[in-house]
């Protein structure tokens, strides 16, 4: 009995639990009023330095952790609360890109490009808040859910041949971390569609109104994220509250038309934009559901030390005032909306110059009188972003169908020279990079080849790997990973690692459709942990709501992502299953053939046959066959001479006679036709 | 009749039946004489047939879709390439002597145009002769140790990324360019490419990176090419020449555009790389000039007879015969087109198909006459050029990493108006972006179309599996007459020994006499093998004869030649002297010879057929007759009858043909005339092939030669 009663009683105390956990929540959201579900929208738009334009679209909707309205949310996209629920998801981002991002000409130091410069194809990584053994379970019903969600081939990651689990290299380290790429992933509108569902608004309203199809998938990078994390993590996953963030990154070309109209004294002046212009659309009002709903026009410091700004000593005193008008009415620019507040970086690592930050609220605007800023340049500005330490890329080396070696190389970028030395402490100065390389078992790497060349000279590889965790490929079953953390002095230029491998062999069903192409190497992730990419905006207590910026205030490593590579392994002929089933069906027609010969044959029987045949008048015909069957055999019968000689004479007559036909018909075809 | 045949019957049931195929195999072997006859004038026939037999060609790939978009290359970007061409041409452009100050006009007008830009230098390497690195991959090369600054070259490389696409392909269009004197020619194609680059950089359709590399070709165009692709493919991460480099004036005077670049970012002196290359496209102008019409030569030979897919070459003459109305030409051997005898024999197959069509209408096989020679002197080329396996452009470099590339020469109606400059760029252009986008298109990479091909005129193709009938009813007959020749040998020893000795006396030595006589061709064979030795010794002499320093061509040869004899007789005294002990057993030794002799040439020929089909073609030509009818010249005395005449002056004149040199000196003189050929002309020529790591050499070296030698000791074999 007593053994009976204690589930009993234990559910009560879970039930009586959760009521309170749920009583307490309710009551403290009708206190404060605060722990409503929330929405934010906001636009940022950033002037590239090669003529183009970023537009970062960033959407956030927050579920608090309470129960009150059961598994009901008024904001929040339900289809994603139940995925936490059901699959215990802590922390996943997922991924859609094209494109690539441009780290030389684009930047890799900022946060924006370190969280939101994706690899091409699909990237979902989940961190899973169940014991060990069910990760694997929940990641494969979590990409089918995805793959349904999102109307992509997602479910292709199910398989184990396809993800990997990260170890330490990768940013959210954890032992519950899944990650997998599928690089070869097309993106587009349909990818869109279902991501704009998550939005309370959706596209109808507020600055969503500004995803216009056919300009964002024009640009030249484009990636849809949404990253969503589970802030509390209670063992039941009811009760976890919700931050869903979804973000567009585009990068876009401002009136292309023109641009190929100017000439070359012409092409240094960056073209000038709207808001109309690049989209095609304005914004006539913010999202009614939003909390908060802005737009941002971020230059960057760069670009600002360029422009030099007339007053830029008391650069601080006007970020408080916002009435100063110094910094929208520039002689090298003008912005055709006076912004509503003006921000600046509040500290930078680089001592150079400060970002500036124009917010613009949408709130303000209406239906008759729509949002649209515009920025007209005046004079010819070039500036560079800031670029990750090292730049990384990786390609192929060798040739052929039978081995090859991948190589990443390092290359320092100039740029960080100095903020370097400055981060060196007590002379030794070093830079951490950690290599993060997962690479499908067809490619079958030899980890001990595995060689390091620091400026240009080839070195032992255990004076610069500090750690390295490899987890060697299983054929079909799983990927190849390798994480290396290399520890490089600053002053290095080049840095390189090759690994060699060998190129295996596919079943001939575990072809793709298009299998001449070549087969996909998912991207390796470049990560400098010493270095973290954050911008830290002077504010008021009211900006403290705005997601984007304190999005920017983490400190997130700066990341960068290599190329896809693409490696041809060798194809059968895939008509050769056709070929082969025809040649055995020769081979078994021969062989049986063969046999019911021999199995029928009789010996006696068939000599009988053949001295009756002798016996009987033998015919034309078939003393023309024995003629040449004895001619076959080798002229043996050449001594009998006396039939053959009456024969071989009714033969040449039957010849001529038919020759003489023959003739007659061709000649009569000729004649006639 | 009943009674005869009855009796033969009762004669044959003893013997065990002979199942048909075996039947089939002695009737063969007994009539060979009939059958090689047969046979060889069977494949001299198929061959001359291929023209006739050629098919059209036709785009395999769906995915190319040539021509279905119309051509975005306007006026606009024919000005811009006009602009380049202008100022390249400008002399205030060649004042500098390295000739550096084109490049960097190159490389600026690359950037203004957004691309990605670096410079690649490069040190010319000498092709050399490693004996074993034939059909290896190309390796990254040595480092020389001994350059200077002076003897360097620059490519100059520009990168587009295709908007939306992955970087993961990339097309590659090289246009080859000598800064130091360059033709107006070289300025055109490099109009032509900035022309086409510059569309590019603007299209939205792209999806594969486009890499333009200004080839510098005043080392050769395929040494810079291919130093560049080294660096690509097989890069050198430990250099110890770089920092050398670094010191040569010229070359931080080169690196100093940067400063003056605004986008500097876009330019960098580090290597740079797109994708997996899909394919490449060399684009050349000739500057001399056509009479007629504008015309685009296609030229596709790699390494060792190794083509493109055909889809390639289709895409091209598709795109340039029906939108932009060149003429399109392939390499013909141009002394074959005024032959008399080749002209009626296209006449007869004309009538003979006219026959045929009047006959029945459906037998439509026929092609005109001048067709005909004109397919035979493009079919003939392409055997030539396939054979000799000498790249015939640099295109040849990419197909050593089974990229497919081909080279096109524009060879322009000339004059020198600006409307027709500005056709010629705008024609060129579109037929480059055609082809770009066509390329672009693909989703896989090229392999849907032909591989082993001959081509006899651009649109048409002789495809592996026509021209395999006539190379294999040349070499049919071969194991035929050795099983006969051998077959021979042994009866007829067998015979005379039967009459010679008593019956009574056969019975005991008999299974003694055959156990030995069964194995006497391994005498032969030892001296078969002997020989092959020597060939290969005689290929591997040049590798150090080429270390003598100061040695012209011609003393070259001949001591290549005299070692070549003296190894003979060494070889030859040492391991026993065969042909004199054989001499003193048998008389029919000769037949035994020339059977393991036949055997070795047919395994040669065959194995070479696989590596080189137009090599094997060739030399089964030369080779095939050679062997058949080798007979030592005293038998054919002695015969005295007119058959054993001709056959002897056959054998004379095959025996001087088919030696290597000779063979040359005659398709030398019949294509250049003979009096500019001289004894050096085969020493370079053997140069060429072994630089080029060419299959024929080891052919040459190592079936023909031995297979000669051999056929020789033959003729004047004393039975």
């Amino acid at each position: 009995m007593v053994l009976l009663q204690r589930p009993h009683i234990l559910l009560l105390l879970i039930d009586t639990h959760q009521f309170l956990q749920c009583w307490i929540a309710f009551g403290s959201a009708n206190e404060e009023g605060q722990q409503q579900e929330e929405f934010s929208e906001e636009l940022l738009v950033k002037p590239l330095p090669d003529h183009k334009l970023l537009a970062h679209f960033h959407f956030q909707s927050s579920a608090p952790p309470s129960t009150s309205n059961g598994c009901h949310h008024h904001l929040f996209p339900k289809a994603i609360s139940q995925l936490v629920q059901k699959f215990r998801v802590k922390e996943m981002e997922l991924s859609f890109t094209q494109g690539r991002w441009n780290y030389e000409s684009w930047g890799g130091f900022d946060p924006i490009s370190s969280s939101n410069a994706k690899p091409p194809g699909v990237e979902l990584w989940a961190v899973f808040d169940v014991p060990q053994h069910h990760i694997d379970a929940s990641w494969k019903n979590l990409t089918h859910t995805l793959s349904g969600l999102f109307c992509a081939s997602i479910n292709f990651l199910e398989s184990t041949a396809t993800y990997s689990t990260p170890e330490w290299s990768f940013p959210p380290a954890s032992g519950n971390v899944r990650y997998g790429t599928f690089p070869c992933e097309a993106v587009c509108t349909e990818n869109l569609t279902p991501w704009l569902r998550l939005l309370p608004c959706r596209d109808k309203a507020g600055i969503a109104l500004l995803l216009d199809r056919p300009s964002l998938y024009r640009g030249f990078y484009h990636s849809q994220r949404l990253h969503l994390t589970s802030t509390e993590s209670s063992s039941e996953g009811i009760d976890s509250g919700i931050i869903l963030e979804q973000t567009l990154t585009v990068v876009l070309q401002p009136n292309s038309e023109r641009a190929i109209e100017v000439h070359a004294s012409e092409k240094h002046v960056q073209p000038s934009w709207s808001l109309s212009s690049i989209f095609g659309k304005q914004v006539s009002g913010r999202c009614v559901l939003a909390k908060s709903s802005s737009v941002y026009l971020l230059l960057d410091w760069g670009l600002v030390a360029e422009l030099k700004f007339p007053n830029k000593e008391n650069g601080k005193s006007a970020a408080n005032g916002l009435t100063s008008e110094n910094f929208w009415s520039n002689p090298s620019f003008e912005l055709s909306v006076n912004p509503d507040r003006i921000f600046l970086e509040e500290s930078s690592s680089h001592s150079k110059s400060l970002s500036i930050l124009y917010m613009f609220q949408v709130e303000k605007y209406s239906e008759s009188e729509p949002f649209d800023i515009g920025l007209m340049w005046k004079v010819p500005v070039a500036w560079l972003c800031q670029q990750t330490p090292l730049h990384a890329s990786r390609f192929f080396m060798g040739s052929g169908n039978e081995r090859g070696a991948i190589a990443i190389s390092l290359k320092s970028t100039q740029f960080t020279e100095g903020f370097m030395s400055a981060n060196s402490k007590d002379g030794s100065c070093e830079l951490r990079v950690d290599v993060f390389q997962v690479v499908p078992w067809y490619v079958k790497v030899y980890f001990h080849s595995l060689r390091v060349f620091v400026d240009q000279q080839p070195r032992a590889v255990s004076d610069f790997i500090e750690k390295i965790h490899v987890s060697p490929s299983k054929d079909k079953m799983s990927p190849g990973v390798m994480e290396v953390v290399l520890k490089l002095p600053c002053r290095v230029n080049t840095a390189a690692l090759t690994i060699e491998f060998d190129k295996g062999f596919l079943r001939i069903d575990e072809y793709p459709p298009d299998a001449n192409q070549g087969f996909d190497i998912p991207s390796a992730i470049i990560s400098f942990p010493n270095f973290h990419a954050s911008m830290v905006f002077l504010e008021d207590d009211s900006l403290n709501r705005s997601p984007l910026l304190s999005k920017f205030q983490e400190k997130c490593p700066v990341m960068s992502y290599t190329e896809v590579l693409l490696v041809p392994l060798t194809t059968p002929d895939f008509s050769m299953p056709y070929n082969v089933s025809t040649i055995k069906c020769t081979v078994f027609a021969l062989y049986f053939g063969s046999l019911l010969n021999v199995l029928q044959r009789r010996v006696a029987e068939e000599e009988r046959f053949l001295k009756a045949k002798a016996a009987k008048k033998t015919g034309r015909l078939p003393l023309l066959l024995s003629k040449l069957s004895a001619k076959l055999r080798g002229r043996r019968r050449e001594p009998l001479h006396s039939p053959p000689s009456s024969s071989s004479f009714i033969n040449s007559k039957l010849v001529l006679k038919v020759i003489l036909v023959a003739g007659l018909a061709v000649g009569w075809q000729y004649f006639f036709s | 009749m009943a009674e005869t045949k009855e009796k033969s019957l009762s004669d044959e049931k003893p013997k065990p039946r002979v199942r048909p195929i075996v039947r089939l195999g002695i009737f063969l072997i007994s009539h060979s004489f009939h059958v090689s006859v047969v046979c060889c004038t069977a494949g001299v026939l198929a061959l001359f047939l291929l023209p006739v037999l050629a098919k059209n060609t036709y785009i395999s790939e769906n995915a190319l879709m040539p021509g279905s978009a119309s051509p975005m290359l306007s006026n606009q970007h024919v000005s811009d390439g006009n602009r380049l061409v202008k100022d390249l041409t400008n002399p205030n452009s060649k004042s500098s002597e390295t000739g550096i100050e084109s490049h960097k006009i190159i490389a600026q007008y690359m950037l203004d145009l957004g691309a990605e830009v670096s410079f690649h230098k490069f040190h010319p390497q000498m092709n050399q002769f490693h004996p074993l690195h034939f059909f290896s991959s190309p390796d990254s090369g040595k480092i020389q140790e001994n350059y200077s600054c002076s003897s360097y070259g620059i490519n100059t490389v520009g990168i587009i990324r295709a908007p939306h696409g992955d970087g993961k392909e990339a097309i590659v269009l090289v246009t080859p360019y000598n800064a130091l004197k360059s033709g107006f020619g070289e300025a055109l194609s490099l109009g032509i490419a900035y022309s086409v680059f510059s569309l590019l950089t603007q299209v939205t359709w792209l999806a594969k990176d486009i890499i333009w590399l200004v080839a510098d070709s005043q080392y050769g165009e395929y040494a810079a090419v291919a130093a560049w692709l080294r660096e690509y493919q097989t890069p050198k991460f430990s250099s110890l020449s770089t920092p050398n480099a670094e010191m040569c004036p010229d070359v931080n005077n080169l690196f100093e555009l940067k400063g003056h670049s605004i986008s500097g970012s876009k330019f960098s002196n580090s290597f740079r790389r797109a994708g997996t290359m899909a394919s490449a496209l060399v684009l050349k102008v000739r500057d001399q000039n056509e009479q007629f019409e504008d015309t685009i030569s296609i030229y596709a030979e790699a390494s060792n007879g190794q083509m493109p897919n055909l889809d390639l070459i289709n895409v091209v003459n598709y795109l340039a015969v029906h939108r932009q109305g060149l003429r399109v030409n392939v390499e013909k051997l141009w002394s074959l087109l005024n032959s008399s005898w080749l002209k009626s024999l296209g006449e007869i197959f004309e009538s003979l198909a006219k026959v045929a069509k009047s006959l029945y209408p459906k037998w439509k096989f026929g092609i005109p006459a001048t067709e005909y020679v004109e397919g035979t002197a493009t079919l003939a080329s392409s055997l030539y050029y396939q054979a000799l396996g000498v790249p015939t452009g640099p295109h040849g470099a990419f197909r050593d990493y089974q990229v497919d590339a081909i080279t096109l020469e524009i060879s322009p109606k000339f004059s020198l108006d600006k409307v027709w400059r500005n056709d010629i760029l705008l024609r060129g252009g579109r037929l480059i972006e055609g082809v770009i986008r066509s390329v672009n298109n693909l989703l896989e990479k090229f392999h849907q179309s032909f591989f082993l091909y001959l081509l006899t005129s651009p649109s048409k193709f002789v495809s592996v599996g026509v021209y395999m009938i006539a190379f294999a009813f040349l070499i049919a007959p071969l194991p035929m007459v050795a099983a006969s020749l051998y077959v021979d040998a042994n009866s007829s020893s067998n015979c005379s020994k039967g009459d010679s000795s008593t019956p009574s006396a056969i019975t005991d030595t008999d299974e003694h006499s055959i156990a030995i006589r069964s194995w006497r061709w391994l005498n032969s064979a030892k001296l078969v093998f002997i020989v092959h030795l020597w060939g290969a010794i005689v290929s591997l002499l040049p590798y150090f004869i080429s270390q003598i320093p100061d040695c012209s061509p011609t003393t070259s040869f001949m001591i290549w030649v005299l070692l070549s004899i003296l190894s003979l007789l060494t070889l030859n005294s040492v391991l026993a002297s065969p042909l004199a002990c054989a001499k003193a057993t048998q008389e029919k030794e000769w037949a035994l010879v020339k059977s393991v002799t036949i055997s070795s040439v047919f395994i040669g020929l065959g194995l070479m057929s696989v590596i080189n089909f137009a090599t094997a073609e060739i030399g089964a030509l030369l080779m095939v007759p050679m062997c058949l009818l080798a007979q030592p010249l005293k038998l054919d005395v002695r015969a005295g009858t007119l058959r054993s005449f001709c056959r002897m002056i056959c054998n004379l004149v095959l025996g001087h043909i088919a030696f290597p040199p000779a063979a040359l000196f005659l398709l030398k003189g019949m294509l250049d005339g003979f009096g500019n050929a001289n004894v050096g002309d085969f020493w370079m020529w053997v140069e060429s092939l072994w630089a080029w790591n060419s299959a024929t050499y080891l052919f040459i070296g190592m079936v023909q030669l031995p297979c000669w030698v051999l056929c020789i000791s033959i003729l004047f074999h004393t039975c």
